[in-house]
């Protein structure tokens, strides 16, 4: 799919710049992108350290598992075909927890041992059940806190308040969340999805 | 204190909960803070350095996009209600790639930031719609392909739909704070 999407944009360019008289200014383009693509990189440095190295202390200090074994009670009223105890609880909470915390590292271990918790509750096999597209559906919502990607490229970029955009997209990231989960309720009880 | 004054005010607030928090709660458990953090921060060169292929590819091609004129072009395409909430072909770009790749939409808000300047309306709405959405596509394909599920059901539908409301929460959170 990328590379028909990359490609596409290649040879539209090329024919556009042709049509339009710009041909000039397409191939000076490229290398100021290369050059500032290499900036931009390096310039993500310096932020992503120092988030890895706070969240390190997070999983280290046991403040990640400690929340997740706090949004136990929880997961039993998101995820209602899950029995109590569980081990998919524990797998699923770990998942969204790093999530939260923008452990990509740490969750998508967690998150494929709760998909394998999930699969020995499944008695259609092949099929997804219907806590395994909510717990899909609220992993693909954006669960991430603080989007530190985003801020380190800011950064990169010279801007004078690359943090801003925090407030805002915790807001916004609740939206998704939120809907996220009303869909995949009201979905759950469509006539169609029942086995 | 103005709206956008306040974002700035919140958002900092946050980020010294974790900053400062973290590690405060880590000292009190006994973590070695200090050595911890540095062992953490190790990768993050890497994570750094990983990425370049991805920025450059995506930069250039983006890059060559706009500077041909093409971009312009599907700019006249956008109604203008849209263009008026700061939703240009390039934040359209961002909101399509990012159920598909997580570093290729962080390519295309690279080439936002170089193109419109970090500090720039349509830097921070894409930051936001990076922050809010997520590669629906790529996480659907690991989970489900993890337990050999084929019939995905429901999951693949609700991850895009919240995406979009994730992209309408952000335009619209952004007009709000930013416009």
């Amino acid at each position: 799919m990328l590379n028909l999407i990359w490609l596409g944009l290649l040879v539209f360019s090329a024919i556009t710049a042709l049509l339009t008289g710009n041909l000039k200014q397409l191939v000076n383009s490229v290398p100021d992108s290369a050059m500032n693509a290499f900036k931009l990189s390096l310039g993500l440095t310096g932020i992503m350290a120092l988030w890895l190295g706070i969240m390190r202390i997070a999983e280290k200090s046991g403040l990640t598992e400690k929340l997740s074994l706090m949004i136990a009670p929880l997961m039993v009223r998101i995820f209602p075909g899950v029995p109590r105890g569980h081990p998919a609880i524990a797998s699923m909470a770990s998942n969204l927890i790093a999530n939260m915390f923008g452990l990509n590292n740490a969750a998508t271990p967690f998150g494929i041992k709760a998909m394998k918790d999930l699969e020995t509750l499944n008695s259609a096999k092949g099929s997804a059940t219907h806590a395994m597209c909510m717990f899909l559906a609220l992993n693909t919502s954006s669960l991430q806190l603080v989007p530190f990607g985003a801020i380190a490229l800011l950064a990169a970029g010279g801007s004078k308040d690359p943090t801003i955009i925090i407030f805002p997209a915790i807001i916004a990231t609740s939206f998704s969340t939120i809907s996220a989960f009303c869909i995949a309720r009201i979905m759950s009880r469509m006539k169609r999805y029942q086995d | 204190m103005s709206i956008n004054e306040s974002a700035s005010t919140i958002s900092n607030l946050i980020l010294l909960v974790f900053l400062v928090g973290i590690p405060v709660y880590g000292a009190l458990k006994g973590v070695k803070v200090y050595e911890t953090f540095v062992e953490g921060a190790k990768q993050g060169f890497d994570i750094a350095v990983n990425i370049i292929p991805y920025l450059v590819a995506i930069l250039v091609a983006v890059g060559m996009f706009r500077s041909s004129g093409a971009m312009d072009i599907l700019t006249s395409f956008i109604p203008s209600s849209l263009k008026d909430l700061g939703i240009t072909s390039d934040i359209v770009a961002l909101a399509l790639t990012r159920p598909l790749s997580g570093a290729a939409s962080l390519g295309i808000l690279g080439e936002i930031v170089s193109s419109h300047g970090a500090d720039s309306y349509q830097a921070k709405l894409g930051s936001v719609i990076l922050g809010s959405t997520e590669t629906t596509l790529y996480v659907v394909a690991v989970y489900f392909g993890a337990v050999s599920i084929t019939k995905t059901k429901y999951a693949i539908h609700a991850g895009l739909v919240a995406d979009l409301i994730g992209v309408i929460a952000s335009v619209t959170v952004c007009r709000i704070i930013f416009g």
